[in-house]
Order: structure tokens, then C-alpha cells, then sequence
């Protein structure tokens, strides 16, 4: 079928200001957005960059906003957006080239809620494995799943309109510790999160929920952390 | 000139950053200092991908063992992996996958709280010769998981990381390791990293074949690198095609969803995986399946006359075969399965094969068809992952490799599902801790004086091409006819042509246009510059395949279909000298278990 592809360009090294560029393919339906990057890099302009990786949905790498919501482009077909498409960089951070942006703002804050297993216990005696029921691990399941591709981050009225919201993501990340049974730092995380750059941010706008690739219900985590800085519980 | 603000001492750097890189980080940086540099930032690298779980005889539901776990892997490398790393490896095994377990990776969960495992292909309770639950789970995204949790500890442990750095090459001064060049992606400069011991732990490169379960970034860049520099890779002709990945994407769909019941249908109909395999059925090991695979299709049994069959895991059919196969839970009562559960244990897959086939596998069946997955050669390693470099297994000072762009050689012929996550965490493991003790006792070697220029002149040759080829055209080239003809089965007419075609390729590759001329983020030079190695590495995947006149393994030649342990139970060694390719051999290690038929 033919499409329509709007992207938007930017070349710090030759552009003053972003423009959008437009090329008209023949593409199938099934083709992924990330196809129809490819081929036009491959046989129109090979000045376009963007960042890939796995190409089906799990390294998070080509996150972008693809006609106007944020979607990652090798989980997108064609047939899922249409044969006019208009593809654009995450908003909310700086853009470096085309559809690449400075990730480093978004990992900046999921270094500062503790993104990691802290138990400082002794191991099990019999140096097996800590015991943990089905139903503690089913606690965080969700929250396990994220991939860091910054869908919900930038998706976030209350990141845009900030310089420190943790954003999404970083709540995601600590929802993933605080409520494993088996990680120590609960108390020190809900207190990072509790200051005002942290959950107090979060006006449920839910486009974090709606932009995420892997169908994490990240408001209601976010809700769930919410809930236990008033009953002080986390189970 | 090298600008000083660009060189960067470290005792041990670490090139790439997935779950080898990583586990090689976190060990290295405890005895040394240490640097990861990586193309991608961590979280994207390619371990991310794999799905079904981590392989150590546990024995959490049912009796198992680490000699059991050795021989499943011996037999199922077809008898030329390396006997005494493989039983390091199983041996390792247990601890290693405690000890993810420690950092905090959320396995999924037996009902008394013990990490949960599930059956996979060639692995078995040697006695019975049935499968056995052997594979540590965290439901369908393990790899993503063990990722996730080794990046978060070298967070915890403070290790340097370089992200996106494309590392162009490697320097040996005085025949000693002294570290890599690499480029800045965000700023085109290019970096020195002056070191003691380099680690490379760089993937595989299945991106040289048209069907892939591979991420992008597989391009072979780190075997590449070390061919170009005159050091020999191992036993390249062996490549893993998966049986299972969806039709024409190659996305991979995993072995787990034969291990809870899923079962392989022809066109016809039929469950054919009994004809080739009575004992295990679906679950023998993958070449095995991926052979029958296209023995059904090309003897007219693919579904709707086309190169595909299909994955049937919907619980009504799951529990028919299981109750026909008397499959078993652990308490003896017989195996059944809810579409609530397979949701449960393969979200991932549910979801990929409703985004990108629109079909829901609980209710209908997914089409696939094999996809090339996993290098099983790659660099030369003994079992502390000093990289060696000739038949006697000479280590070249400084010099480390682990994870899948490494050859051991723990998987020989054929790599056991499992068995990938398995090898990157314990080889990972002893080539950081082996490099931070070597780099503890050596001194820097002096850098030459221009370090950069063997990276600048890479670029350079690519940028004042000519440009008349196109270098979109050149790959897709490339990836079709070795998917062709040094794929699942290859013939001496086919092979031939494939490498007369690979070589013209490398003279038009000469004449490669690059138009982008900018420094920020030249993701153009870069994809070229990668092609350049996938070229490389293709020309003696496809010499090796060529020169082994038998089949074992993931090799299948038409031409000499029977394996040939009079005359080929021996690892290939390949050169490249003076642009020709040169190979040799070096012997297999065989301690406990004489060859003899593989029978699934």
C-alpha cells in the first residue's frame, strides 16, 4: 500500500531549526515503522538516524512519538497507524539529531531511586536461594516487565513541565523493589520518592498507562506507592 | 594527533555489555579498575532477548544433576564441545544461578518458594530418557531479567560504564594487550582506552542471515575486529538456526512453549516431531527440529504450500498430546493446561504473536519457521576466557573473550536451549576475575604513537569510497544468500557460489557510498562500518561450512549427510593472512563420553 511518512529532521551540524521531511512509499501493512525508517535510510537519505536494536519490542531503543502518541516503531505496523504517518522524537527531552534524544536526563533519574536489589542479610545457610511465596513474587510482576524505552517518561504532562519529576519510569523501578519481599531499602526508597520531585508529581493524567509498550498499568503502581506513603505499608 | 582529553586508563576494559560484559564488569571491577564500554546502552543489549530460562540441574521439582546436565550438553553439541568446560560450565551451574538469585533476579516461583523450572529441548533425566525440568524461569523473559539484574548491580558497585562507544579496534603492542579505540556515537571523536587486560564480550553475528531472532547490533563486530588483527576464530561454520521463529519476521518464539506442552503441526495436520525424535518429540535439540522442519516442508507438508508450519500450544491440543505422551506433573497427576496459564508463562510470546501476526495463541496456531539464533563459534577461549590462539591452546597475553562471541567451546555443534544464559553468567564471571588478576600483575604496555590510527583509517577507506554501491543493497545481499545457501542445509555447489557471491560483495563493498559526512550520531558510517565486519565474518562462516565434509550438529551438508568422527571430530581454527582465508584444526577434548549415535 502507499504511505505517506512525515519525519522530522534535525542536523546540529547543518540546521538552525528542525524541519519535517516527507517520502512516499509502497509498503506492506504488516511492515513494522521501524521497516519504513530502514528502508528510508537504506534507499533515500542514509543522513537519518534514529536508534535500534532487537526490532520487536524488547530493548527499548526506538521509542518515538508516531502520529503524536508515543509508541516504540518496531512494535508499530503499519496497519496499526494508518497510511498517513508522522514520526517524531519523545518530547520532554533535548534532541540531538533527527529522532534521537539525550537519553541521559531519563537514566539520570532511574540511578536516583536505588534501581537495584539491596539485602544486606545473611544468605540463607544453606547458600540456596532466599524463599519467596508465588503470590510475593506475583506482587511485583507487573512492574518487572519495564525495559526503559522512556515511552511513559516522555509521555508525562508533569515531566515536560518540570526539570525534576523522577518520572514514571523511576517510580516503576522503585514500585519493582519496594514491594519485592525480598529487598531491605523499602523504607529508603518510599523517602527518595516522597519528596517533591518524586510521587507528589504524579497528577494521574495516565499517559504513562496508555504509552507503554509493555502494557504496564503504571498509574496503578504509581497509585499502589501513592497509598503506602499514607498507610506506611507495602505488602 | 591524539588529544589527551580522549585517552582513558583503565586496568581492564570490558568491550560490550550484555550479560557476559556485564558479569565480566562486576568481577573485573572488584579486583581492578575497570571500564565497560558498549554500542548500546546496557539495557538494550541482546541478552534482553532470550526468553526461556537459565539451565542448572536444581533438581527443584524432580531429581536431576550436574553430570546428567554435562551429558545432555556433550551429546547435544553432537560430541564437539569441549568436555572438560562443559563440565565446569554444568558443574558452575547451581552456584550461578543462587547467586542471581542473590542479586535479586525475580525467578519465578515453585509453591514452596524454590526457584521454578520448566522442561527444554535435549534436556533430560539420563536414566529415563525423559525430559526433565532443568530450565530457572522468570516467566517468558529471563534474558531481560538477568540483564536487568546484572546492570543494576554494577549500578550498585559503582562499575564505569561507556555508553554508546562503538569500539573499532583492538591494540597489541609487543604482542601484549594495551587496550581499544572506540567512537564517541553522540560526538564522532574517537577515544583510547589504554589498558592491561581487554575482555571482549561482543554477541554473535546473526545479522548476516536474512531470517533472525538477532537484534540489530549483531554484526560480528568483535570477531571482526580480532580476524582483521590476525587472530583465528573457532569452529565458525556452526550456527544455530531456532526452530521456532514467526513466519518471515524471525522474531523468536520459545522452546519454553514446547517445554509447557506446545507441540510442532504440519500442513496436513499431523504432529510429525515423533517420526524424528520417539523419545523426547518436541523437545529434542534444535537442529534436530529444525531439520524436520524443512524435511516436512520440502516434502510438500508446509501449511498452505508455503515454507512454514505451526506451533499449536492452545490447552485443548497441549493437554490431548499430553495425556497421548502420559506426561506428568511432578505429584504424578496428569499435565493439563488453562489458557489462564499459558498466559501466565508466555505473555511475552501472546503478545508478539498478536502484535506482529494478529494471531491470539491461546485459540489459534502460530505460524513459524526456523531463524537463524545463535553463533555457536566465535573467538577461541580456554575456560577462564583467556582468548588462545593456535592448537595447543597458546594464550595471548591480555586478551579475554566470553559470552556468545566467544568459543569455548561449551556448545561444539550445537548449542542446548538454556545453555546461552548459562554460559555468559559463569564464563562472564571467570574472564573478569581472570583479567583483573592478570591485569594486577602486568604493566601497561607503552601505546604506539598514533593508537587511533588503525580505527581512523577504517573510516577513512569507508568514507572516500567511491560511492557508486549502495550499501542497503550490498547487506540485503548478503543476508539472503547466506540464508540460502550456508543455512539449515548446505551443499559443496551452493556453498560455492555462496562465497563467490559474499566475495563480490566485499569488492563492491570497496565502492560503498556514505552520504552522511557529520560527526553527531553518524549512524550511517556506523551501519556501513558493520556491514564491512559482517562481510568478514560471513566469507569464513561460509569457507568453514565449505571446507567440513560431514555433517554434525547445526552443519548439515546434503552432500555428507553422516557426522565423520574419523575425520572431522576436531575444532576448525580460520585465519584470515594476507586477505586469503587459512584454516587449521586443533582436537576436541573428550574426557568421560566416547562418541557414539545422537538419538533423540
Amino acid at each position: 500500500m502507499e504511505v505517506t511518512l512525515k519525519i522530522f529532521r534535525y542536523n546540529p551540524e547543518v540546521d538552525k531549526k528542525w524541519h519535517y521531511e516527507t517520502y512516499n512509499l509502497d509498503v506492506d501493512e504488516k511492515e513494522r515503522i521501524l521497516d519504513l525508517l530502514e528502508l528510508v535510510k537504506g534507499h533515500h537519505d542514509g543522513t537519518l538516524s534514529f536508534r535500534r536494536s532487537c526490532a520487536h519490542g524488547v530493548c527499548g531503543s526506538d521509542a518515538m512519538r508516531i502520529n503524536g502518541r508515543n509508541h516504540l516503531a518496531c512494535k508499530t505496523l503499519v496497519r496499526d497507524v494508518g497510511d498517513k504517518i508522522t514520526v517524531e522524537p519523545l518530547l520532554g527531552l533535548k534532541v540531538v539529531k533527527d529522532l534521537i534524544v539525550d537519553m541521559e536526563p531519563f537514566f539520570d533519574n532511574y540511578k536516583k531511586v536505588l534501581p537495584y536489589f539491596i539485602n544486606e542479610s545473611p544468605l540463607p545457610a544453606d547458600g540456596k536461594e532466599r524463599l519467596q511465596s508465588p503470590e510475593q513474587r506475583a506482587r511485583f510482576d507487573e512492574t518487572t516487565k519495564c525495559i526503559l524505552c522512556a515511552a511513559c517518561t516522555t509521555s508525562c504532562p508533569s515531566f515536560w513541565g518540570s526539570d525534576d519529576y523522577l518520572g514514571p519510569a523511576a517510580l516503576v523501578t522503585a514500585h519493582r523493589f519496594i514491594f519485592d519481599s525480598r529487598d531491605e531499602a523499602a523504607a529508603q526508597r518510599m523517602q527518595i520518592i516522597s519528596e517533591t520531585s518524586g510521587l507528589a508529581r504524579c497528577h494521574t493524567a495516565f499517559n504513562c498507562t496508555m504509552a507503554c509498550p509493555r502494557e504496564i498499568q503504571i498509574t496503578k503502581a504509581i497509585g499502589e506507592l501513592k497509598m503506602a506513603t499514607i498507610t506506611g505499608k507495602v505488602s | 594527533m591524539v588529544s589527551k582529553m580522549n585517552v582513558h586508563q583503565f586496568d581492564v576494559v570490558v568491550v560490550g555489555a550484555g550479560g557476559a560484559g556485564l558479569m565480566a564488569g562486576l568481577y573485573a571491577s572488584r579486583g581492578a579498575k575497570t571500564a565497560v564500554i558498549s554500542k548500546l546502552y546496557p539495557t538494550r543489549s541482546h541478552t534482553g532477548a532470550a526468553q526461556g530460562g537459565i539451565s542448572a540441574a536444581l533438581g527443584n521439582y524432580e531429581e536431576d544433576k550436574p553430570e546428567w546436565h554435562t551429558y545432555d550438553t556433550v551429546k547435544g553439541s553432537d560430541y564437539l564441545g569441549d568436555q572438560d568446560a562443559i563440565e565446569f560450565m554444568t558443574n558452575e551451574a547451581i552456584d550461578a544461578v543462587l547467586e542471581l538469585e542473590h542479586m535479586g533476579l525475580p525467578f519465578d516461583r515453585t509453591p514452596e518458594g524454590k526457584i521454578s523450572q520448566r522442561p527444554f529441548g535435549g534436556h533430560t533425566n539420563n536414566e529415563t530418557g525423559k525430559p526433565v525440568r532443568r530450565a530457572a524461569h522468570a516467566a517468558d523473559r529471563t534474558g531481560h531479567m538477568i540483564l536487568q539484574t546484572l546492570y543494576q548491580q554494577c549500578l550498585k558497585n559503582k562499575v564505569n560504564f561507556f555508553d554508546e562507544y562503538q569500539v573499532l579496534d583492538f591494540l597489541i603492542v609487543d604482542g601484549k594487550a594495551a587496550g581499544v579505540v572506540a567512537v564517541e556515537l553522540a560526538t564522532g571523536e574517537l577515544h583510547t582506552f589504554h589498558a592491561k587486560a581487554v575482555i571482549f564480550a561482543t554477541g554473535g553475528h546473526g545479522r548476516i542471515f536474512e531470517v533472525t531472532s538477532n537484534a540489530y547490533a549483531y554484526t560480528g563486530d568483535g570477531a571482526a575486529i580480532l580476524l582483521r588483527k590476525g587472530l583465528p576464530l573457532e569452529d565458525m561454520e556452526f550456527f544455530q538456526f531456532h526452530p521456532t521463529g514467526i513466519y518471515k519476521l524471525g522474531i523468536l518464539i520459545t522452546e519454553a512453549v514446547r517445554g509447557e506442552g506446545g507441540v510442532l503441526i504440519n500442513g496436513k495436520g499431523e504432529r510429525f516431531m515423533p517420526k524424528y525424535a520417539p523419545s523426547v518429540k518436541d523437545l529434542a535439540s534444535r537442529d534436530v527440529v529444525s531439520r524436520a522442519i524443512y524435511t516436512e516442508i520440502r516434502a510438500g507438508n508446509g501449511a498452505n504450500g508455503k515454507n512454514y508450519v505451526y506451533l499449536d500450544v492452545r490447552p485443548e491440543s497441549v493437554n490431548k498430546y499430553a495425556a497421548l505422551d502420559g506426561r506428568t506433573n511432578p505429584d504424578g497427576t496428569p499435565y493439563t493446561i488453562t489458557g489462564e496459564q499459558v498466559l501466565a508463562k508466555l505473555p511475552d510470546i501472546i503478545d508478539f504473536c498478536r502484535v506482529y501476526l494478529g494471531v491470539d495463541p491461546v485459540t489459534q496456531m502460530m505460524p513459524i519457521q526456523p531463524t537463524a539464533h545463535y553463533t555457536m563459534g566465535g573467538i577461541p577461549t580456554n575456560k577462564f576466557g583467556e582468548v588462545v590462539i593456535d592448537d595447543k591452546n597458546t594464550a595471548f597475553p591480555g586478551l579475554f573473550a566470553a559470552g556468545e562471541c566467544a568459543c569455548v567451546s561449551v556448545h561444539g555443534g550445537n548449542r542446548l536451549g538454556t545453555n546461552s544464559l548459562l554460559d555468559l553468567v559463569v564464563f562472564g564471571k571467570h574472564a573478569g576475575l581472570k583479567a583483573a588478576e592478570y591485569a594486577n600483575k602486568a604493566d601497561f604496555q607503552k601505546l604506539p604513537d598514533d593508537a587511533e590510527s588503525g580505527a581512523r583509517s577504517q573510516f577513512d577507506a569507508i568514507r572516500s569510497a567511491s560511492g557508486k554501491e549502495n550499501a542497503f543493497d550490498i547487506s540485503t545481499e548478503m543476508k539472503k544468500v547466506m540464508f540460502d545457501d550456508v543455512g539449515i542445509y548446505r551443499n559443496e555447489k551452493g556453498m560455492t557460489e555462496a562465497l563467490e557471491k559474499v566475495r563480490s560483495l566485499k569488492e563492491r563493498f570497496k565502492h560503498v557510498r556514505v552520504t552522511d559526512t557529520g560527526k553527531v550520531f553518524n549512524t550511517e558510517l556506523l551501519n556501513t562500518w558493520e556491514l564491512g565486519n559482517m562481510l568478514d565474518v560471513a566469507e569464513v562462516v561460509a569457507s568453514c561450512a565449505l571446507n567440513r565434509e560431514e555433517s554434525r550438529g547445526g552443519h548439515s551438508r546434503e552432500d555428507y549427510p553422516e557426522r565423520d568422527d574419523q575425520n572431522w571430530l576436531k575444532h576448525t581454527l580460520v585465519w584470515k593472512k594476507d586477505g586469503k582465508v587459512s584454516i587449521g584444526y586443533k582436537p576436541v577434548v573428550i574426557t568421560k563420553y566416547q562418541p557414539k549415535k545422537r538419538v533423540y
